[in-house]
């Protein structure tokens, strides 16, 4: 029913939201009056979406994205949009153009990135559930840092049609939320075939969480406990599986070869994606304008020089790089062979067990200004960035502390069965719970 | 000095919606960024969806061509800055087309040649920039995005072409093949786009970018062709480069270098699956094609290989041509009329056979061809006609201008008093008697000189033959 609004004042003191929508309209549905929090990059008809740059200030989409208008449709009340990494790059939030974005557990602390904003606010008790979007760990790692739950869904059962690329073959849009049950039920309404988006699945989602493992094989690759795997988090996520056991999962492990080059594919695909996606930001149709006396060229150069941070310049850079002549081969071509690499390594796993499991971050969440080095910050992308290489859902939920800090145990699915990890995750929600 | 050829065509497909929205594509008249979404304008968030119809097009045209079409095929992203690209990127095909090795004969400098195909790709248009005061050095630039997203298809050939003349016969060719398969209209702006690499066996070749017309086509390459062997002539060397045609000047000009060594940095594109298209390729079923028409026309209505070929060169007279009754079909007058005279006219005026209301020229062979008007009189409708519709944009009848300009052929019955041809003939003899005299003495030349004088008076409305026969008549009779 039209002109049906709530009111939506909350303490912002983590700095999770961009902008706050004081009194959304809602309406009937399945997710009637529930305040939904949506990522920045999501475009969202009349709210201004930036990816939090500085180059989108300004720009108020005319159209919802494909889930903004499933979520609109079932009653939801959109509240705001969150904070972000610079269009989704970046592990921390504190990328972000407007500020970086605390974490509730602990406000000295990063709370992940890049979704880290949707995170945050579920975390802190502002929202029930969020968009977030994960490219390359960008829903998992902020809930593993917040202690929340987050999915990264099967490539293609979302629409992507409305969210602003980053790496399209990478992303995803995806629900976080508290419990499994909520993020299993903003999931029914975003999932789901869109004529919009060619990459579209035509796989209903339609769920109710079982928490009956039994006899459910899950494998246990070394490969998620090597080098760089804080050994505290290491004992918290093995204390994890155990619980899966006592549920009456089967625990193998196994060997996943393929983790040696993932980190390497992953960042030379996404880059690559990235410096063409990131090419149309030149000043000409949206945002802030260039001037315009200047010839053209140096019209749109000095506004990307200006309208970019310097991670998002970085990316752009690397990925031009990758993709000049004479490098493609090296590069490029040599990411979507070892990606392929990734993908057979699923393939050959899940011919053995129903799913994987191990931790979703190597450390629990950083310092503000911890990992100034960029490459010591693209190496805790190690863990979730195979799920999102081989486009199989993958999910984080708690499974408890170390030093009161959140840590996240991530469940890796086959392609296509989202249900199976949310049925795991949900029934590790319930072993934890006493 | 051996000239060689390749040409790179880039033509609209002639769909109702754009190539990745649902925009249409029909917006001439109207006001910029009208026909736009955030698809076509690359607004973030936005995706491509394929139109299916467009790949139909395209495999139409590959198969018309003769071309293979591979088990899949991709799109690809052509990155480079330019304000009239609304994504930073022009979604193209790249090392993965829709179709590859085709071919396409034409009647060549020395007679029937064939011209290999080397690839047919499907791509978007990028928008239109408009300048704004004066295009040497405008003020300021606007960016109209209704032609973004326009399908297009590039179909690139070998070179194979030998002369200017031949690259334009190839193209006349190459149009009326698309326009037969329906999935182009030539006389949108623009609608055809060449770029042609040229050079003198043994040089570097170059490219001519920006040809927007036929007939251009034919100029820069003969530019190119005569500024090439000059230079050679002269001892220098041909300088690999992308010259632009001026078609105001008829000239080629060098582009910069720096735009030559663009790396466009083409990868896949990650927002569309891959084209599998080869099976349905195969259920295309394509339609009559100018040389098959050409042979029907020569078969069936007995017109010589010269009109046929004219007839059939042009889809829209080929239709018109099948439009008019049996009969007149098979006449060698209809066919000299049509081919000749009407085309010559039409040329004549720069105007195109689209521009003409067919029915009135229908109407014209049909009063002629049943002698309600001569030959001369027909012409002459025919002219008055087309000098209307060039002024107004439409045209009285030819009944209505036959007797408007007096054109209606005057009959020879006696019925309510001497026929006006009778009338004239009687004066033509009164007023020559010398020529009278003559004809008397046996000189045939008389004659003529007398059936001119009656054709004067008459205007040329009189039928030769009725003027020959009614004044043996009148002057045996006064024997």
């Amino acid at each position: 029913m039209p002109g049906r609004s709530i009111e939506f004042h909350p303490d912002d003191r983590f700095f999770a939201f961009l902008r706050i929508i004081h009194n959304p309209q809602c309406g009937e549905g399945k997710l009637a009056g529930i305040p939904v929090a949506i990522k920045d990059n999501i475009s969202t008809e009349g709210i201004e979406t930036t990816c939090a740059s500085r180059i989108l200030a300004g720009y108020v989409p005319p159209y919802d994205a494909t889930v903004v208008e499933r979520i609109r449709r079932e009653g939801a009340a959109i509240v705001g949009k969150t904070n972000m990494d610079e269009f989704g790059m970046g592990t921390t939030t504190e990328n972000s153009a407007f500020g970086p974005t605390r974490n509730p557990a602990d406000p000295s602390r990063v709370p992940g990135g890049s979704s880290g904003g949707s995170a945050a606010a579920i975390a802190g008790g502002l929202v029930p559930m969020a968009l977030g979007t994960d490219t390359g760990g960008s829903i998992r790692c902020p809930a593993a840092f917040c202690g929340i739950v987050g999915l990264k869904p099967t490539y293609g059962r979302v629409s992507r049609y409305g969210l602003i690329a980053y790496a399209n073959s990478l992303e995803q849009i995806g629900p976080m939320a508290g419990t499994v049950t909520d993020v299993n039920r903003l999931m029914g309404v975003i999932a789901g075939y869109d004529p919009r988006d060619s990459t579209s699945l035509d796989m209903p989602f339609r769920h109710e969480p079982d928490p009956d493992i039994r006899g459910v094989k899950i494998g246990v690759p070394e490969e998620f406990f090597g080098e760089g795997v804080d050994p505290r988090v290491a004992s918290v996520v093995w204390d994890g599986i155990s619980v899966l056991e006592k549920k009456g999962a089967e625990i193998i492990t196994c060997r996943m070869p393929s983790m040696a080059c993932a980190l390497a594919a992953y960042y030379v695909t996404c880059t690559s994606e990235a410096s063409s996606n990131l090419a149309r930001f030149d000043g000409v149709r949206y945002g802030p304008a260039a001037d315009s006396k200047k010839t053209w060229h140096e019209s749109f150069q000095e506004r990307r020089r200006e309208g970019f941070g310097e991670e998002v310049r970085r990316r752009i850079m690397l990925g031009t790089f990758a993709l000049s002549s004479g490098y493609y081969g090296k590069y490029y071509a040599k990411a979507q062979a070892a990606r392929n690499n990734v993908r057979a390594d699923f393939a050959r796993l899940f011919r053995e067990v129903d799913a994987l499991a191990g931790p979703t971050m190597p450390t629990v969440a950083f310092r503000f200004g911890e990992k100034s080095d960029p490459l010591s910050m693209y190496l805790s992308d190690i863990l979730t960035v195979p799920a999102n290489l081989a486009g199989v859902p993958a999910i984080s939920v708690p499974c408890g502390k170390v030093e009161n800090l959140p840590v996240g145990l991530q469940i890796t699915g086959c392609w296509m069965e989202d249900e199976r990890v949310i049925d795991i995750a949900y029934a590790f929600e319930q072993g934890r719970s006493p | 000095m051996t000239v060689i050829i390749g040409l790179e065509i880039h033509c609209q497909l002639d769909t109702a919606t754009k190539l990745f929205c649902g925009c249409s594509t029909d917006y001439r008249d109207d006001s910029p960024n009208s026909h736009t979404c955030p698809v076509c304008l690359g607004l973030p968030g936005s995706l491509p969806k394929i139109n299916k119809k467009a790949v139909e097009y395209a495999l139409r045209v590959a198969k018309a061509l003769h071309c293979e079409v591979p088990q899949e095929s991709e799109f690809a992203r052509k990155n480079y800055f330019y304000p009239d690209l609304n994504k930073g990127f022009q979604i193209t095909q790249y090392d993965r087309p829709l179709a590859v090795s085709g071919h396409l004969d034409i009647d060549g400098d020395d007679g029937e040649k064939r011209v290999r195909i080397t690839r047919v790709h499907m791509e978007e248009d990028p928008g239109r920039l408009v300048h704004k005061g004066g295009a040497d050095r405008p003020r300021y630039t606007l960016v109209d995005y209704n032609r973004a997203g326009i399908p297009l298809i590039e179909i690139v050939t070998e070179p194979d072409l030998r002369s200017p003349k031949e690259a334009r016969k190839f193209l006349n060719k190459m149009r009326a093949t698309l326009e037969y398969l329906g999935v182009f209209d030539s006389e949108k702006e623009g609608s055809l786009r060449v770029d042609a690499n040229i050079s003198i066996q043994g040089s570097e070749r170059v490219e001519v970018k920006n040809i927007t017309s036929y007939k251009g086509v034919e100029k820069a390459l003969t530019f190119e062709v005569t500024r090439q062997r000059n230079a050679i002539r002269r001892g220098q060397k041909i300088v690999r480069e992308t010259r632009h045609f001026v078609e105001a000047r008829g000239v080629t000009t060098s582009s910069r270098s720096k735009e030559m060594e663009q790396d466009y940095r083409y990868f896949p594109e990650p927002d569309l699956r891959p084209l599998r298209v080869c099976d349905w390729a195969d259920e295309i079923v394509i339609p009559e094609l100018p040389d098959a028409r050409k042979s029907r026309f020569i078969q069936d209505y007995n017109l010589s290989p010269t009109h046929a070929a004219t007839l059939t060169g042009d889809w829209q007279i080929a239709e018109f041509y099948e439009t008019l009754p049996p009969d007149l079909r098979t006449s060698t007058g209809t066919a000299t009329w049509v081919a000749d005279t009407l085309l010559g006219e039409l040329n004549y005026r720069d105007m195109s056979i689209r521009h003409v209301p067919l029915q009135h020229f229908k109407e014209i062979l049909i009063i002629r061809e049943s002698g309600g008007v001569t030959d001369k009189g027909a012409v002459e409708v025919l002219r008055a006609l087309l000098d209307q519709v060039k002024e107004t944009g439409s045209c009285e009848s030819p009944g209505a201008c036959i007797e408007r300009l007096g054109l209606k052929v005057l009959g020879t019955s006696e019925q309510g008093g001497e026929n006006p041809v009778t009338s004239a003939a009687r004066e033509a003899i009164e007023e020559n008697p010398q020529a009278v005299e003559d004809f008397r003495k046996g000189r045939k030349e008389a004659l003529n000189f007398l059936v001119g004088q009656v054709m004067k008076k008459t205007r040329g409305c009189a039928k030769p033959a009725d003027v020959n026969r009614v004044l043996i008549d009148l002057l045996s009779g006064e024997v």
